[in-house]
């Protein structure tokens, strides 16, 4: 299946390619392929991809990845410029589809 | 969903003080029994309830209803240690949430296996989102791991976590802290029963978050039912444009609703239906060529045939394209591949567009409802 891409997708991943290891961490636990491994270093494939869940910068034991962690959810941004808060999913548990 | 206010009492026990406190699978029997609990693994003085592999009526009419918004808040079970099968020391451990759809996806997935199911408290809340929020996370993983005294059931130290997990569980962080190490299991349950019998090898299709079809489908309904007050708003404001009363009012009515209620189904289910195929990779973009679409043709049925101005139907375009727009645009929260700033830029440049365009087409309608038809 083609893969679906969003505005601004993974502009804010950064991999520190002296620190990477080589792991394949960020591989395994990436939800949308945005990684490979090639010359024993990760690189990252296709950026447009990312969509900024920050599972690969938890999980690097080298800690040579970094990402600016949101929720990707326009309720969520409209809520939180109301209130003044941080976006975040906290929109009451009936607020949308989104967990479920 | 606070764990206190949860309102299925089946998930508490009473503490010694008399405290209502959160019931832990992995001791005692669970009463009133759960009906998917099967039976009982007895292990020195531990009772582990075992659970079956088929869902019945009952989970099947819980997941429809959950799917269509309806009684999402304590749908959960009881965190702690389940058995599948007739699990030994040896057997794998699998880890997921305590929402009920959660377990229930796993458990189906198990049959003719022997495992153990390790579940965590995430409020009720499924693996990707209580992984974004942190409740599916480290800290509650090695909360679990010393709660259900797992180190004494299991005496290998593999623990198989749904990859999506990621988002909240730092697998280097377990290794520091605890005997056990994280295997990232596919993204699906319904690709355990393979990656166990590869000897937890995972392709990549089993990494991938897809959202196909039937996926964008599935969370529809959901969407449909929150979208009851734009419906209700449409339903009224069509019946209060289409005034005075009389032999003329039902046409009037009828286009009028058509555009704004059709806009809505254009947002909820046409747009999801049709996501990878619409221009432009902003979803209120994509809604809005949707609700413009579909209003068109209503405002050229409502002048054409209808005998409508083209002023009203210009107004009736103006303010059904912003509909779909916004319904569109929400739809950001239950996609699988939207960056916050992505989502960001889109309210930003799309609110007040959406904003003018319904203003415009409610005082270009209310005018030319005031001068005719």
């Amino acid at each position: 299946m083609r893969r679906l891409s969003y505005l601004k997708n993974g502009e804010t991943l950064k991999l520190d390619e002296e620190a990477c290891v080589g792991c394949g961490a960020c591989v395994e636990v990436c939800p949308h392929g945005v990684f490979e491994i090639e010359g024993g270093k990760a690189r990252v494939r296709d950026r447009g991809l990312c969509m900024e869940c920050g599972a690969c910068a938890r999980n690097c034991p080298a800690s040579a990845l970094s990402v600016s962690v949101g929720v990707g959810c326009a309720a969520a941004i409209i809520m939180g410029k109301l209130t003044g808060k941080a976006p975040s999913c906290d929109c009451g548990s009936k607020g949308s589809a989104c967990c479920g | 969903m606070d764990f206190a206010a949860a309102k299925d009492a089946r998930l508490m026990v009473r503490g010694r003080g008399g405290d209502l406190r959160p019931a832990l699978a992995g001791y005692r029997e669970l009463e009133p029994r759960p009906e998917y609990v099967v039976g009982y693994a007895r292990s020195g003085s531990r009772t582990i309830p075992i659970v079956s592999t088929t869902l019945s009526r009952k989970d099947r009419l819980g997941a429809l209803k959950v799917r269509w918004g309806f009684g999402r808040d304590g749908y959960a079970v009881a965190p702690g240690l389940y058995a599948v099968g007739a699990p030994d020391p040896l057997s794998p451990v699998l880890v997921t949430a305590n929402y009920k759809l959660s377990f229930d996806s796993l458990r189906r997935e198990l049959v003719g296996l022997d495992a153990w199911i390790l579940v965590l408290d995430t409020k009720g809340v499924n693996v990707w989102c209580a992984a974004g929020k942190g409740s599916f996370g480290t800290a509650e993983l090695l909360d679990k791991i010393a709660r259900t005294r797992l180190a004494e059931i299991v005496s290998h130290n593999a623990l198989i976590l749904p990859q999506l997990g990621a988002t909240g569980v730092s697998a280097p962080e377990i290794a520091r802290s605890s005997r056990f190490r994280v295997a990232w299991g596919p993204v699906r349950a319904a690709d355990i029963p393979a990656y166990l019998a590869s000897g937890m090898k995972k392709d990549q299709r089993m990494r991938n978050v897809e959202f196909a079809l039937a996926d964008r489908m599935r969370i529809a309904p959901v969407e449909l039912v929150h979208a009851w007050p734009f419906a209700a708003a449409a339903a009224g404001l069509s019946a209060l444009a289409a005034l005075p009363p009389g032999p003329g009012w039902l046409g009037r009515f009828a286009w009028t609703a058509a555009a704004l209620l059709g806009s809505i189904a254009a947002g909820a289910l046409a747009f999801p239906a049709l996501l990878p195929v619409l221009p432009s990779r902003a979803f209120s973009v994509k809604g809005a060529f949707l609700g413009a679409a579909w209003s068109i043709a209503c405002a050229a049925g409502a002048v054409l045939a209808g005998g409508a101005g083209w002023a009203y139907g210009a107004a009736l375009v103006l303010a059904s394209t912003p509909i779909a727009s916004f319904i569109a645009m929400k739809f950001t929260g239950s996609s699988t591949f939207t960056s916050q700033p992505g989502a960001q830029m889109e309210v930003e440049r799309g609110i007040v567009p959406m904003i003018a365009s319904a203003s415009a087409g409610l005082a270009l309608g209310a005018a030319s409802r005031l001068l005719g038809w």
